[in-house]
């Protein structure tokens, strides 16, 4: 062993002593962590999703490949879907809060000002990966750059009860194709206390979803392809609604005023109605679980739902998606890093884990996504694959803007349905969603 | 050592400045109230006054906005749902006063006798008060459910209903059902408030009135009620803000629907300000509040003046 003297100890331990105390003065002077400690934290929130599976992948298995890939250590933060616009507001009325949000529906033209122009990434996504859906482009550009960038699209059908429809005449999975079909086929059902669900209430999906293909497929419209023409109280509309409340009251569970997006999703799947509009969640979650939900013959209920688009009318038929998109905040300190963040999930290898885990709830935000092995999994599904393309979005004939986003916000195309149900002249009804209408497209 | 003593004795010399001037009754009364002052300036009229700078601007959110005078409130005039939210406010707050004062003062004077297991009957009062308001209104969301309501199933099961009652999908039923959960939550305030009163009353006073004949609805109405009302009045007085300014319960139970059926000022503001980010327009709905509620508060405070004198 050799022999370490006093004078020799002395020196090194002031060596070891002289390197820990450069280290730490290097460390106050350059004001930053030793790069051990430097993982960044990226904030996410989103929604709750009604796929739980999704967000448990992307708290655990996506979060470690983010910090794995990226360095980057990823919190998923994730609540009601009602309560993210008070959020978004505080977070940017404060200049704090997360440094992504992902937005439903075109929520992010409320926002314009206060994100980070995204079109570098959205044109790269776009390009390799098919081209987005003019939907999640009219929810996520405003006319001249992409404001946020389009994540997925739920899709929204018509699940029904195959058996229950079939005893009324519609056998073979066949369901009713026009407004009028599907009401007497609803009138027969809910006289056997099988009602149709649907929710004309205050709730981001379902009802807008349904309010507003409902509304284009008579032939009504909010506004001229000019965005600023206000053309709402049209014959046609005034027929849509004289027509919806006789409709409600033949074939709906008069409940549904009052539903939120949930309710539907217990309504159907403890057989209480016939039909919703909704995303695949009940047909999913009813795969699930299939000892937990029967029907009254004791067979699973997963077996007896199928999908159909919403019905036609006189100007068509259409469908209204729920498009979510991400936005980068720009009161986020970490730009760059969400900007980096975005383009790795968003990537097809990164994203593709993602949309496994949605089984068909969500179809991505571009065409590619259409031929996906996942669509070979389950021919119940296959309605959903391609519905994004039939998909309008609010502020029809115009562009999508802040102002279509206010509308959808204030719920006024649903309330205009709503009041009429209520016992409101369809008429004044319709005048007074046109005035409203009126005072946000010219304020 | 020189040095010592001056830095040891400079302390000393500011204690004793700060004693001598605290001895002064109007520089202690001073120190005492600023902590207040501070407190209040902070929490209630710093964002009072941005509140008015906002509601005369055209801010949206991320957007600062310019002055534009009155026009937020000129707009409001001619909105429809605010004409709701105004009339559903009065009468909600109306309504529910009424009802939590009545059934209040008669659970008061019910707590207020001798019998068996009175202090675990006062902390259930107690218990809709404690519970948060928007854990408890979700419990009344499912009873109210439209489709799995515990009270409709319990009608049913009695005999008393055929069909299904839509207490949330029909404007006037989700009104009352908003009203009923205010009251249910509310009475307990008003019972311990007022329970809390009748025990500062002597009680040799009801007995003189006793022997000298009257009867108890004389006696509740010639003694106990005049000494009662000055904590009634205090009470009311809070209660009455607490209700206007009401927002949760609303929110966790409607929404403000069916079809903007149950708006108040404060859900509507929501709405508006931070639902559509029009934030000036949904200051102003919330500052149309503050002359109502400065009238409420000047005519209470003056009646509570007037009866302490007397």
């Amino acid at each position: 062993m050799e022999r370490l003297d006093r004078r020799s100890f002395i020196k090194l331990s002031g060596g070891v002593i002289t390197t820990a105390m450069g280290g730490m003065a290097g460390i106050l002077a350059s004001g930053r962590a030793p790069a051990h400690a430097q993982v960044t934290t990226l904030h996410w929130l989103r929604w709750n999703d009604f796929v739980p599976a999704s967000d448990q992948l992307l708290r655990k298995e996506i979060t470690a490949e983010c910090e794995k890939a990226l360095g980057v250590k990823l919190n998923v933060e994730t609540i009601n879907a009602n309560d993210i616009q008070a959020r978004v507001t505080s977070a940017i009325q404060s200049g704090s809060g997360p440094d992504i949000v992902c937005v439903l529906n075109n929520w992010a033209q409320l926002y314009g000002e206060s994100l980070v122009d995204v079109s570098d990434i959205a044109d790269e996504i776009g390009k390799a990966q098919g081209g987005f859906y003019e939907t999640s482009r009219a929810v996520a550009n405003d006319g001249k750059k992409w404001i946020a960038l389009p994540w997925s699209i739920v899709g929204l059908q018509i699940a029904y009860r195959k058996s229950w429809f079939a005893e009324i005449g519609y056998t073979d999975g066949k369901f009713p194709q026009t407004w009028q079909e599907y009401r007497d086929a609803g009138k027969k059902l809910k006289a056997k206390n099988r009602p149709i669900g649907q929710t004309l209430g205050h709730t981001f999906g379902d009802a807008p979803a349904f309010a507003y293909p409902y509304l284009w497929s008579w032939g009504g419209k909010e506004v001229e392809a000019d965005g600023k023409t206000v053309v709402l109280n049209s014959p046609a509309t005034v027929e849509s609604v004289k027509f919806m409340v006789a409709f409600w009251k033949d074939a709906h569970d008069e409940g549904g005023l009052a539903w939120d997006d949930t309710n539907n999703n217990r309504a159907f799947l403890s057989g209480t109605c016939c039909a919703t509009l909704n995303g695949a969640s009940i047909y999913i979650e009813a795969l699930r679980k299939p000892e937990s939900y029967m029907t009254e013959t004791g067979a699973h209920l997963k077996d007896d739902i199928l999908h159909a688009p919403l019905p036609q009318g006189q100007g068509g038929q259409f469908s209204y998606h729920v498009p979510f998109s991400n936005m980068l905040m720009s009161y986020s300190k970490n730009r760059d890093l969400g900007k980096k963040f975005l383009r790795w999930i968003h990537s097809r290898e990164v994203f593709d884990k993602w949309f496994v885990s949605q089984k068909g709830f969500s179809v991505g935000p571009t065409t590619e996504w259409e031929k996906h092995k996942l669509w070979n999994d389950d021919p119940i599904m296959l309605p959903y694959k391609q519905a994004a393309r039939t998909g309008r979005f609010a502020g029809y004939e115009g562009p999508s803007t802040r102002k279509a986003a206010e509308v959808v916000t204030k719920y006024i195309i649903i309330d205009m349905y709503a009041k009429a149900v209520q016992g409101i002249p369809a008429e004044e009804a319709v005048k007074w969603a046109h005035n409203e209408l009126v005072k946000i497209y010219t304020a | 050592m020189a040095l010592a003593y001056v830095q040891t004795a400079a302390p000393a010399v500011r204690r004793a400045f700060v004693s001598r001037l605290l001895e002064d009754e109007r520089w202690l009364a001073l120190a005492l109230f600023l902590p207040t002052v501070v407190i209040l300036g902070l929490f209630i009229a710093y964002p009072f006054v941005e509140g008015v700078l906002l509601a005369v601007t055209d801010a949206k959110v991320g957007v600062p906005g310019h002055f534009v005078g009155l026009n937020n409130f000129e707009k409001l005039w001619n909105d429809s749902i605010f004409r709701t939210a105004v009339w559903n406010t009065f009468w909600y707050t109306g309504v529910t006063t009424v009802f939590k004062l009545a059934l209040g003062l008669w659970l008061a004077l019910l707590l207020n006798r001798h019998f068996k297991g009175k202090a675990i009957t006062r902390a259930f009062v107690l218990l809709p008060f404690i519970i948060p308001t928007v854990l408890s209104t979700f419990a009344w969301k499912w009873m109210f459910d439209p489709t799995f309501s515990v009270i409709n199933w319990t009608l049913y099961r009695l005999g008393l209903i055929h069909g299904r009652i839509n207490w949330l999908s029909d404007p006037d039923l989700a009104m009352i059902s908003v009203i009923i959960v205010n009251i249910w939550r509310g009475v307990p305030f008003y019972a311990i408030s007022l329970l809390a009163g009748l025990q500062t009353i002597n009680p040799e006073l009801q007995e003189a009135a006793a022997i000298d004949g009257a009867r108890p609805w004389q006696r509740f109405w010639h003694v106990t009620w005049p000494l009662l009302l000055p904590v009634t009045m205090v009470v009311v007085l809070f209660s009455v803000i607490q209700t206007f300014a009401d927002f949760q319960l609303v929110y966790v139970l409607t929404g403000g629907g069916p079809a903007n059926a149950t708006h108040l000022f404060a859900t509507y503001a929501y709405q508006v300000g931070i639902g559509a980010g029009l934030l000036s327009e949904g200051a102003a709905i919330s500052l149309a509040m503050f002359p109502v509620l400065l009238i409420v508060v000047v005519i209470q405070l003056l009646y509570i003046r007037r009866v302490e004198t007397h």
